[in-house]
């Protein structure tokens, strides 16, 4: 995936190679750590004995009996991957559009995908109360998806009707003027329904504790999808490091890559916060932490992004299953919690070599 | 090896005419100077050519008009120098001089072996091998002028636009840049179109200047028959000595307004 090539960026050198097997080894590891450990299950050095037992030609007795094994692959598993999934996913998303809009400090969720998913779920909530308990399919991860989707779409309209030029400033400012609405409209809904407060207000936080294989199934495609389209995207974004003119005069259809590259962030974020609700700071502190590490090229930043962005979100997974044991402790508020200081230090960092 | 014409070339941006009716041909490795006081439309001339406006009229690279919808097309055969290039701190020298091998690249594919070459050379003509790792907001002016220039080169592209290549520089730096240009101009054949304000060093590199005012081209022809005081004050409205030295050079010798 990476290729050693040290003229990239002097920091990282022939590193690269070594730097991703590193990675690899570690999503590994935070992986079977993340099954592992949780309040019910089998006593945790049994897990990995059990694990071995299940890979064919290999026979070990692990003492785990089929219960406890429900609770590591019916319950964690399907969690821990999950956490791969969104991790890797806001991540890239996060990076990509960092380099589309050339703003180190935006997120994936700055065109309004994480305000309109909120939209979505909160009328999944609201109405939840009587019309679909019999449902079969739960519908709130579409409507947030859908949600999602509408919302960025709307920014995307409004932001090119008003300027034909290049400029990607009216897209932010839609972005904004988008998400006060939606926002807006969340808040009366729920003004005019006190009971779901709760409900939704834990939806936002952001939680993987109700993670099942149909969640994953559910996401898989996208995110697989979108992350394969903003990896073929690495090197024009370098080339987009140069400003709109420059790029242009160098040959690239800037409107056609920004457009790309936006609606395949967006669709792997929606379908991340369809299943998640909001995991803040993960897709602004890993891509940061990626560059001091591998330099700033986004040939190198986009795949660092997706493997240090799994294995952060599983790694902040652990804490939130075990910190208020019984209890679970939201996903984002982890993030949140390691993330801020985390954010400080790292500028502290930045401000120091500059 | 091109020619480079501009065929009533019109620009207006929200309804203000920039260029008005621009034309002009200029013959293989010919350096024309575009001059003019501000808002002449000598930018927005390089920048149509360069495809960032919107224009009327054609632009045409050995008689064939550039596409319009080919931003490929048009990257291979012109290379734009900015006025103030957007330069990535975090870059290095040889990332961003690959940048301009872009309109020889697939859309998602990446560098050649033979893209590497032809930067390797151009890293070897212009004395920057040994900044190769440096990153680009390590540099002086001077030099990042220089990497402008190679990533311009390894562009390959038969026409060269730049837009006051001498704005940030000091007197030396200015003459460096300007020899470079020159130098490689003659190496290669390059078509060269440079917007300057700096009206001695226009006359002594190009071939041929262009006086621009209000968008349409006023003058044209050497420095001895563009700059002279009359023509300055008309379009200028400024009140300058010109100077002719010995070996031709027209000098530009600005005057106290109240001294004579």
């Amino acid at each position: 995936m990476l290729r050693a090539d040290d003229n990239f960026a002097p920091r990282a050198g022939t590193r690269v190679a070594y730097l991703s097997l590193v990675s690899f080894a570690l999503l590994t590891i935070a992986v079977l750590v993340g099954t592992m450990i949780g309040p019910a299950g089998p006593q945790w050095w049994r897990v990995p004995i059990e694990l071995a037992n299940r890979l064919p030609l290999i026979s070990a007795n692990s003492g785990v009996s089929p219960e406890e094994w429900n609770i590591v692959w019916q319950i964690r598993m399907p969690r821990v991957v999950l956490a791969v999934l969104v991790g890797a996913m806001l991540s890239v998303a996060g990076a990509s559009y960092q380099g589309v809009f050339r703003n180190p400090l935006v997120d994936p969720y700055l065109l309004g995908v994480a305000a309109g998913a909120g939209l979505g779920a909160t009328l999944v909530f609201t109405l939840r109360r009587s019309a679909t308990e019999n449902w079969l399919i739960d519908p709130l991860p579409m409507a947030a998806f859908v949600g999602g989707l509408v919302a960025v779409f709307a920014t995307y309209m409004i932001g090119n009707s008003f300027s034909k030029a290049r400029s990607s400033a009216t897209l932010v400012l839609a972005g904004i003027a988008v998400t006060s609405l939606t926002t807006a409209i969340q808040t009366f809904v729920l003004q005019r329904n006190n009971d779901v407060v709760r409900q939704v207000y834990s939806w936002i936080l952001g939680r993987l504790s109700s993670a099942t294989w149909g969640d994953v199934r559910l996401i898989m495609p996208y995110v697989v999808f979108s992350c394969g389209v903003l990896l073929m995207h690495r090197r024009l974004l370098d080339v987009l490091r140069v400003g709109d003119d420059e790029a242009t005069a160098l040959g690239m259809n800037i409107r056609r890559v920004r457009l790309t590259v936006v609606l395949a962030a967006t669709l792997g974020t929606a379908a991340a916060v369809a299943v998640s609700g909001l995991i803040g700071f993960v897709g602004i502190i890993v891509p940061h932490t990626v560059r001091l590490i591998v330099g700033s090229s986004y040939r190198r930043v986009l795949p660092m992004s997706i493997l240090c962005g799994a294995i952060f979100l599983v790694l902040a997974d652990i804490p939130s299953r075990v910190l208020a044991d019984p209890a679970e402790t939201p996903i984002g508020v982890v993030t949140a919690f390691f993330g801020a200081p985390f954010f400080l230090l790292l500028l502290r960092v930045r401000k120091n070599q500059a | 090896m091109s020619t480079l014409g501009f065929c009533n070339l019109s620009i207006a941006y929200d309804g203000m005419i920039a260029v008005n009716g621009f034309n002009d041909i200029l013959h293989s490795g010919e350096w024309l100077c575009l001059i003019g006081p501000n808002g002449a439309g000598k930018s927005s001339v390089l920048r149509a050519a360069a495809g960032l406006v919107k224009y009327s009229g054609s632009v045409a690279i050995d008689q064939q008009e550039i596409p319009a919808t080919s931003a490929k097309w048009r990257a291979r055969h012109i290379a734009f120098v900015p006025q103030t290039p957007l330069m990535p701190e975090n870059m290095s020298v040889y990332e961003y001089v690959l940048l301009g091998r872009n309109p020889y690249i697939k859309h998602f594919s990446s560098e050649s072996m033979h893209d590497k070459q032809v930067i390797d050379k151009v890293l070897t003509r212009l004395d920057l091998t040994e900044f190769r790792k440096r990153m680009v907001g390590t540099l002086s002016g001077g030099e990042r002028q220089r990497i402008v220039i190679a990533r311009a080169l390894a562009q390959e592209a038969p026409v060269l636009l730049l837009d006051e290549p001498t704005a940030a520089l000091d007197i030396g730096h200015q003459q460096q840049a300007l020899e470079l240009v020159d130098d490689l101009r003659r190496e290669r054949g390059l078509t060269v179109v440079s917007a300057m304000h700096d009206l001695t060093l226009a006359g002594l590199y190009a071939d041929r200047l262009v006086l621009m005012h209000h968008g349409s081209s006023v003058a044209s022809g050497d420095a001895q028959s563009v700059l002279r005081s009359e023509t300055l004050a008309e379009f200028y409205g400024v009140s300058a000595r010109v100077h002719h030295e010995a070996d031709g050079t027209v000098v530009v010798i600005p005057q106290r307004a109240n001294s004579n």
